[in-house]
């Protein structure tokens, strides 16, 4: 066998053995590790995979969404200024949405109620969410009451509940004919919760919107871009979510580095002048400890990654679910679609494992230069 | 068989394992991705703008849809209410002119 590889192999034995000697220290260490790349592993797969499902979901939001604005706060816009803006070149229709909220003080839910006359059909049924039927424990067929802002109550049979692999987009939602949406909300004739506007170059999009933004100064034009980069923005590296948590572990891997960094224990100390002291050369001591750090942070590294991959796409990530969940009653049961970043694993890479091996490595090479003597009187 | 060669099977399957995922990230995501599609076909038509990830706050549910002034619309002193709320950061990027 090659001379070189066997060197390794006998410095690796020495090395596994070093390890296996303070098995509770290391242990701890390696788990400490561990649990830090499995979270920042979990998180890098949660997020890119949430932000490309959303990417595909939102493929169908309306080019843009025209809102009125009434000191600040989104009104009812009247469907007179769909007329106006179907007759701006470029826009190919205009579609006047009906949708709001609903409260539920049975469940302490909020439901998102949408008007649809082909997908409810006929008046007083209702498509509902699969959230919605797994809270109110309710199957096609049953009777959903609401009750309108008349103080009456409106019963709508259930004619199908949406499957659960669309509870992402819709796991809170009730569709109804707008004519019940009317009855529910008391909603006044001749106007939209907000238009839907179907451009048919995007190109276009920004002069669209300027147009209708000129012509109608009290209304808010979202182009579906703004819609796309609202979700980008969420679950983004610098902000949100992403950030409390690459934070809190990131800091928590330096302190661990740190304490690494600054110094090895006077065993360590006196173990390295042993060796010295018996023939081992300064490279064979900086070996062994590069050798310590490779078995410690590469075991870390692709176990934690391994198991962040079963976490997330496997078991749907329960503990950032929780933490999106906050107080909402209603839920989405989602699994996400895998997705590898090659890049994030890098970038994951080289923040975790290089550190950590040069930080095993550096205080080592301080003491390895030292004279033996000194270093096991110390 | 040496501690040494133990870690490098040990690390050899792990590095399998890891080399796997890829692999079953694209065969999963075919599956995935044409389910996806097929499950969200019957809410085309809705045109919905937002996901549903957190249905505490209007904001929350429909973040795109709300203003930058959402979480603080219900009084000027009034605190940010709900937790997700708090996770949720705006999209501060300004809109091209034309």
């Amino acid at each position: 066998m090659n001379i070189h590889f066997e060197r390794h192999l006998n410095i690796l034995d020495f090395t596994l053995s070093s390890l296996l000697r303070r098995k509770g220290k290391n242990f701890s260490l390696l788990t400490m590790y561990l649990l830090v790349i499995f979270m920042l592993a979990s998180l890098v797969f949660f997020v890119t995979a949430l932000k490309r499902e959303a990417a595909i979901l939102l493929r169908d939001a309306p080019d843009m969404v025209v809102q009125r604005l009434v000191a600040g706060r989104q009104d009812l816009i009247p469907t007179g200024y769909a007329e106006s803006i179907a007759s701006i070149r470029g826009v190919n229709g205009v579609r006047p949405r009906l949708w709001g909220y609903y409260y539920d003080g049975l469940n302490g839910a909020n439901y998102t109620i949408v008007a649809d006359d082909y997908t409810a059909s006929s008046p007083e049924s209702a498509v509902i969410g699969n959230g919605i039927a797994r809270s109110r424990s309710m199957v096609v067929g049953d009777l959903l009451p609401l009750i309108s802002y008349d103080k009456a109550p409106l019963m709508l049979q259930i004619r199908s509940v949406l499957p659960s692999e669309s509870d992402l987009m819709a796991a809170d939602l009730i569709i109804i004919t707008s004519e019940d949406f009317r009855t529910l909300f008391k909603f006044p004739a001749g106007v939209a919760t907000d238009l839907a506007v179907d451009v048919g170059n995007p190109k276009e999009l920004t002069t669209v919107a300027s147009k209708i933004a000129q012509q109608f100064p009290d209304s808010r034009p979202i182009l579906k871009s703004e819609i796309l980069r609202t979700y980008q923005a969420i679950f983004d590296w610098r902000g949100g979510m992403v950030v409390i948590i690459l934070a809190s572990a990131l800091l928590s891997f330096v302190i661990f580095a740190w304490d690494k960094a600054t110094g090895l224990s006077a065993e360590e100390r006196k173990e390295i002048g042993i060796l010295k002291s018996i023939g081992w050369s300064t490279s064979d001591v900086l070996l062994l400890k590069f050798w310590e750090g490779v078995v410690v942070s590469l075991t870390a590294f692709l176990l934690g990654v391994v198991l962040a991959y079963a976490n997330v796409f496997f078991l749907s990530a329960p503990l950032f679910t929780q933490a999106l969940k906050g107080w909402s009653v209603i839920y989405p049961e989602f699994r996400l679609s895998p997705n590898v970043d090659g890049y994030q694993l890098a970038v994951l890479f080289f923040l975790t494992v290089v550190p950590y091996t040069a930080a095993t490595v550096i205080p080592c090479w301080r003491a390895a230069t030292a004279d033996p003597d000194s270093a096991m009187r110390s | 068989m040496r501690r040494s060669i133990q870690f490098i099977v040990f690390t050899a399957v792990n590095l399998v394992l890891f080399s796997l995922l890829p692999l079953h990230a694209r065969i999963a995501q075919k599956t995935a991705d044409a389910e996806l599609l097929a499950q969200a076909a019957p809410l085309r038509r809705l045109q919905l703008t937002d996901l549903c990830l957190s249905s505490e706050a209007r904001y929350t549910r429909h973040p795109s849809q709300a203003d930058r002034h959402a979480p603080f619309q219900e009084h000027p002193l009034a605190l940010e209410h709900f937790p997700s709320g708090s996770m949720i950061l705006p999209s501060l990027q300004p809109r091209e002119t034309p």
